[in-house]
């Protein structure tokens, strides 16, 4: 599409909602879904992934500045307005890379279909429940105090650059709609859909679920434990890392898909 | 004037504890369900008191807290629906966004005008930020869920030759029948409370009562706007001030002293009010994200900390958690000395908001004993409350 040049931010419209979408690089198309905390257009794993892939990444609906149609109230709405996306910008033999939240939704749409995704990655994912009721797999951020979730989520024990005094009043208007709609397709059930177990097994391109060594949002043992449940999928630790291995390792999350894209063959070859 | 009195039915045997919140995550086992008993029943007792002393009952709800043992107002209300006979019983209000069966709510609303043969005001409330984790409701959408819940409960009541059915965006019912049927027709009369600027044309565009909390003399604004509202739609004017409720504290005794002294209790109110956690004062999508954005630009993060206290010049005195009796008297949010005074400060706050039909009055709150409550009651309704019915008379008359 011509909207989408390399290296900015074009405002595009996907069955009639403009979202925003950076785009970077040359070469095989990579779809990054970002985390619920948003994207961060100068975040380096950008330039690290470009370096390989044609980095397309959008802002989901209702986060940064892309608009949010109101019946849109789940990640299930979400999985299906990027299977539009793939559609209209014609992406084909797409690289699929989610963190958080943004795992959750790379599942979600490769459920559905992958038809268009020649290999996913997610990354410290949520959305699926494991253990019983009375069992908190996930932090609940929204009954954390601020700091105590970020000292969970960053291996460094807070979030980098973060002064919310110094935020223009743009940024500000993006990090409380990044939060509002986090809430809107995480409140309840919490960070999970209850049908996605139930679904996995669909998945029949290669997966690597990355996960940061030290994240105490989703510990390691619930990625393993999701690993376990897409046919085929590998599992891999990120050193020094927490839930947002893109922020604190960006080279080396860059890395791991790169290598993971090159090892692994097409999807016929993939069982 | 009709006046209503209130409490919270506070706990605050669980007030000194350090806690950092008194809402929401203070451990039950810190509540002596004996203690909580003796409570209930003195609150109970002090109702029953207005109930002979003609002044009106208010009663309110909150979640998982020390502040306030009236976790469902319904509950309390069909108590009083039977153990008194004579005054209005408001609930105010029932959080209708946040329970997720309106339905339900319309049939306890229902039993108990029955039961109190057709005392009940009906009272609708969106709720503080810190009741949506107890309810588990969904931040996003509330005002929206609020209506449709509205609307849906409005129907049930009125509605006389169902079933119906409710195919909505949040509620979903197949068959709506509600039985039995409100006393007063076609449903009781419907407050509701806010203090949002925002809020108002939604409210005064069907004629509800607006209740204010605490607004102090930023209430003229709320009313004024009601006012323009109401002319809008066509309404029959002047707008009649029985629409606009005012809530403060009030405490009367036999010297100065004494009624300070009292007036230094129930602001325990403000001071404990405010004791919540962090993380549950400003739940995502509570407020428009724009809205939050602008307002933490221009306090430099401290706009959902403090609530803040101003004289009738509009001069900041305190915070709500940091005032003094003094502070609360100049803000308009306590009326407390002799009879005289509290008459002549209460005439004084009622002119310089333009006029109020309703004053609710939590002549109960923190660790005020049950012998400084009943006295206060019966000072008031004996030597207050009379000359303020007659001076607000004298000028509703004047006015139409």
């Amino acid at each position: 599409m011509s909207a989408l040049r390399d290296g900015e931010v074009a405002k595009v419209d996907i069955a009639g909602i403009e979202v925003e979408i950076l785009t970077r690089g040359q070469g095989r198309p990579l779809l990054f879904l970002h985390p619920h905390i948003g994207l961060d257009h100068a975040s380096p794993f950008i330039a690290h992934l470009a370096k390989t892939f044609r980095v397309i990444a959008p802002s989901h609906p209702g986060f940064g500045h892309s608009a949010l149609p109101a019946f849109m109230t789940s990640v299930d709405d979400l999985a299906y307005f990027y299977l539009d996306l793939l559609a209209a910008l014609d992406l084909r033999e797409v690289v699929v890379a989610g963190v958080s939240f943004g795992g959750w939704l790379a599942a979600s749409i490769a459920v559905k279909t992958t038809e268009r995704i020649s290999r996913l990655i997610l990354a410290d994912a949520v959305g699926l429940k494991l253990g019983g009721p009375e069992t908190r797999d996930i932090v609940d951020i929204f009954t954390t105090k601020q700091h105590e979730v970020e000292a969970l989520a960053y291996h460094q024990g807070a979030a980098p650059d973060k002064d919310m005094k110094a935020m223009s009043e743009d940024e500000l208007l993006v990090l409380f709609r990044n939060r509002e709609s986090t809430a809107r397709f995480a409140w309840s059930p919490y960070m999970r859909d209850p049908k996605l177990a139930h679904r996995l097994h669909r998945i029949d391109v290669p997966t690597l679920v990355l996960w940061g060594e030290s994240d105490r949002i989703a510990l390691p043992d619930y990625g393993r434990a999701y690993a376990a449940q897409i046919p085929g999928a590998t599992f891999d630790l990120i050193r020094e890392a927490g839930h947002f291995p893109h922020v604190e390792q960006p080279e080396t999350f860059a890395q791991k898909i790169v290598d993971f894209v090159n090892r692994t063959g097409n999807k016929s070859t993939a069982r | 004037m009709r006046v209503y009195h209130m409490t919270e039915e506070p706990y605050p045997a669980a007030w000194d504890l350090g806690a950092e919140s008194l809402r929401v995550s203070l451990p039950s086992r810190h509540c002596d369900p004996v203690l909580a008993a003796d409570l209930y029943h003195r609150y109970l007792d002090e109702w029953v008191l207005c109930d002979e002393l003609g002044i009106n009952i208010f009663v309110n709800e909150h979640h998982s807290t020390a502040t306030c043992l009236t976790s469902s107002c319904n509950i309390i209300l069909g108590v009083l629906a039977r153990i008194t006979k004579h005054v209005r019983l408001l609930g105010l209000g029932i959080p209708i966004a946040n329970r997720p069966d309106p339905l339900r709510i319309a049939e306890e609303v229902a039993i108990i005008d029955v039961l109190s043969r057709g005392r009940l005001d009906l009272g609708f409330i969106k709720g503080v930020p810190y009741e949506i984790v107890p309810s588990n409701a969904s931040p996003i959408g509330i005002s929206d869920r609020f209506w449709e819940a509205h609307d849906l409960i409005i129907k049930a009541l009125s509605t006389q030759d169902g079933p119906f059915s409710w195919e909505g965006r949040y509620f979903d019912y197949r068959s709506v029948n509600v039985w039995p049927r409100p006393y007063q027709q076609p449903h009781p009369p419907v407050w509701i409370s806010t203090n949002s600027i925002g809020s108002i044309p939604e409210i005064a565009k069907r004629g509800y009562v607006v209740g204010t909390v605490m607004l102090g003399y930023k209430a003229k604004q709320l009313f004024d706007e009601y006012r323009k509202v109401w002319r809008e739609s066509g309404r029959p004017l002047p707008c009649p001030l029985d629409r606009f409720c005012y809530c403060c504290f009030v405490a009367v005794g036999s010297s100065e002293e004494e009624g300070l002294r009292r007036g230094n209790e129930v602001m325990a109110y403000l001071r404990t009010s405010a004791v919540v956690g962090e993380q549950y004062r400003n739940p995502p999508g509570y407020m428009p994200a724009a809205v939050l954005a602008q307002a933490y630009k221009q306090s430099g993060g401290t706009a959902f900390r403090d609530q803040h206290i101003y004289t009738k010049e509009g001069k900041r005195l305190s915070t709500f958690a940091k005032s003094s009796v003094q502070d609360a008297m100049g803000g308009g949010l306590l009326f407390a000395g002799t009879p005289d005074q509290v008459y002549a400060h209460i005439v004084d706050f009622y002119e310089a908001v333009g006029g109020f039909g309703v004053l609710q009055m939590m002549a109960q709150a923190g660790s005020m004993n049950h012998a400084d409550t009943s006295d206060s009651l019966q000072l008031f309704a004996k030597e207050v409350m009379p000359r303020l019915e007659e001076y607000h008379a004298t000028r509703q008359m004047a006015a139409e």
